[in-house]
């Protein structure tokens, strides 16, 4: 009989934490910004189909960086909640806080629960109150972790150095040009320089509590981004991530069996039956049950 | 429910059509789900009665009365009955006045909730097609005497024009080119727009001629309000172009119905259509 491993908990916990953060970390910053009127989410996306920023409801807006597969998921079901909490109840009866708490409750199950991989998302939860003052920005991260940030909030890429770039240049009750400069400054911000970020690269939407509507959500145009930046350096697109541009690789033309690469064409030269320890072939005969 | 996790059904990728994932998650909710006990309740549920749509060029207008009645008695004097149902659209109710409330509110969310999941707004024929089905599934409670037959007018911004839609209890619907009534007073209302429509309508006039046809139908039908002067209660009017839905504030509605009503004073029959081929032309 074999004697499974042993794995304390800690490192267990540790393992998957490194696992959630380093999926986190391969894809680009998101930032969240109060401004006078409202809550401004910038990222730099170039898709104009998939959104990592959209709407939830009347005054909430969701924003995303990890999986897109996981946080589509939870941005359905987040609407879902809100639709259903305010057709059973009241539109003025779904609150950020509310869905804050449903997903720092499904993201921690699934971080602790052993059977699922964690999700490698990170979450904003924006809330743009009455005043300046009532607008909320809830961070949720992979293992169900809930923040309330104030002022600003980064997650996702290289949030450290982006955030310490927007906290030496953020004012409060600035306009939404102001801060939208700022933020875009902020994301084409590295260690080694600035770089300026291409309008149309850019996914910017805001809860704007001047908005005559109920739905305080909108997103900004490439148009009206660019009228708010005004005239800026010569823009540059990012780097690719090493991710983009990679599908799957195609059947290689190897002939021999390599039996780590499940696209090979060739099988048959190593038996299947082989050992799964040592890959050695079987000895030609059959495995016969051992006695009991 | 002690998993305060959210449940496998939110999180299963699927329908973008809120009244469907009610069915199956949370049919209590749906007010079409309700079983009732045989008979007829029509007698004790509050009607709203008479609402008129118009269009002109690059938009149309829907005006609803105030009035709700149970039998003889007015249950509400400024019930509201013309709706937004989105950005682009609006839908005013006849019949059961609770259940059609709570149709239009379900049919707000389901509008709202495909916008969101999708990313897109519903064409205006979907939308049309949506609402269609909420009142199929309302049909057992109308054979009870519960009947909710709304109608729903938009933008369509698509061919640039507002776009009227008629139901009937079973769900089925018509587009209309240029006028439409609903409700008990619907008949009187009618004939009013046949006399005083003509497509070059502004958006100003469209208004004036849905007050007039709603007048008329007050003059005739006992369940539809006419304006109330003493209390200062006028007809809702919302008018649909390409910059959205918009409701007409109480104060120039006001000043409109002054007028009607004034003229009314002269002329208790409304204006005089020109008769083509009668005495006074062929002198003239």
């Amino acid at each position: 009989m074999s004697t499974p491993f042993y794995v304390s908990p800690e490192q267990l916990m540790k393992d998957r934490a490194d696992f959630a953060r380093k999926g986190i970390a391969r894809g680009r910053s998101l930032a969240a910004v109060q401004y006078a009127d409202g809550v401004l989410l910038v990222t730099e996306n170039p898709s104009q189909a998939l959104h990592k920023v959209s709407e939830l409801y009347d005054r909430l807006a969701f924003a995303a960086v990890g999986r897109y597969n996981e946080f589509e998921n939870l941005r359905i079901a987040g609407v879902r909640l809100a639709d259903m909490r305010g057709y059973a109840y009241d539109r003025r009866d779904v609150t950020g806080r509310g869905l804050a708490n449903a997903y720092a409750q499904t993201l921690g199950t699934i971080f602790s629960s052993g059977g699922e991989k964690p999700y490698e998302v990170e979450i904003f939860v924006a809330e743009v109150g009455a005043t300046a003052a009532d607008d909320q920005i809830y961070r949720l991260t992979y293992e169900g972790r809930v923040a309330d940030e104030h002022g600003f909030a980064v997650m996702g890429g290289d949030s450290e150095t982006v955030s310490t770039y927007l906290s030496e240049h953020y004012t409060p009750g600035a306009s939404l040009g102001e801060a939208l400069t700022v933020a875009v400054a902020a994301l084409g911000h590295t260690g080694d320089g600035d770089r300026v970020i291409p309008v149309e690269d850019l996914e910017v939407a805001v809860l704007d509590r001047t908005r005559s509507q109920p739905r305080k959500f909108s997103r900004l145009r490439p148009a009206r981004v660019a009228e708010l930046l005004g005239p800026r350096g010569t823009p540059e697109h990012a780097a690719p991530l090493p991710d983009d541009g990679a599908p799957g690789t195609g059947a290689t033309t190897s002939s021999t069996d390599d039996p780590a690469d499940p696209t090979d064409q060739v099988s048959g030269n190593v038996a299947p039956l082989e050992n799964p320890s040592t890959g050695e072939p079987p000895s030609g005969e059959p495995p016969v049950a051992p006695p009991l | 429910m002690s998993d305060a996790r959210i449940p496998g059904a939110f999180l299963r990728p699927g329908t973008s059509s809120f009244s469907d994932f009610l069915a199956e998650n949370a049919p209590d909710l749906l007010p079409a789900r309700r079983s009732l006990p045989a008979g007829s309740a029509a007698e004790i549920a509050p009607h709203g009665t008479t609402i008129v749509a118009v269009t002109f060029p690059g938009g149309l207008v829907m005006a609803g009365d105030r009035r709700a009645t149970m039998g003889n008695v007015i249950a509400q004097r400024d019930i509201q009955k013309v709706f937004p149902a989105d950005e682009y659209s609006v839908v005013g109710i006849a019949g059961t006045a609770g259940l059609a409330v709570e149709m239009v509110r379900l049919f707000q969310v389901e509008l709202e909730h495909y916008e969101k999941i999708e990313g897109s707004i519903l064409s205006l024929d979907g939308k049309a097609n949506r609402l269609s089905a909420l009142i199929r599934a309302n049909l057992g409670m109308a054979m009870q005497g519960l009947a909710v037959v709304p109608m729903f007018a938009g933008y369509d911004l698509d061919s640039g024009t507002g776009r009227i839609f008629g139901y009937d209890v079973t769900g089925g619907r018509h587009e209309e080119a240029s006028f439409f009534t609903v409700g008990s007073g619907s008949l009187f209302a009618r004939g009013a727009l046949k006399k005083l429509y003509r497509d070059d309508l502004s958006s100003d006039d469209a208004v004036r001629v849905c007050l007039q046809a709603l007048y008329d139908a007050a003059d005739d039908d006992s369940a539809t309000g006419g304006p109330d002067l003493t209390r200062r209660i006028f007809p809702i009017v919302w008018v649909v172009t390409a910059d959205g839905a918009v409701q007409l504030d109480e104060a120039a509605i006001g000043a409109l119905a002054d007028e009607v009503v004034g003229a009314r004073m002269a002329r208790p029959d409304g204006p005089l259509a020109p008769l083509p081929g009668g005495g006074e032309e062929a002198q003239a």
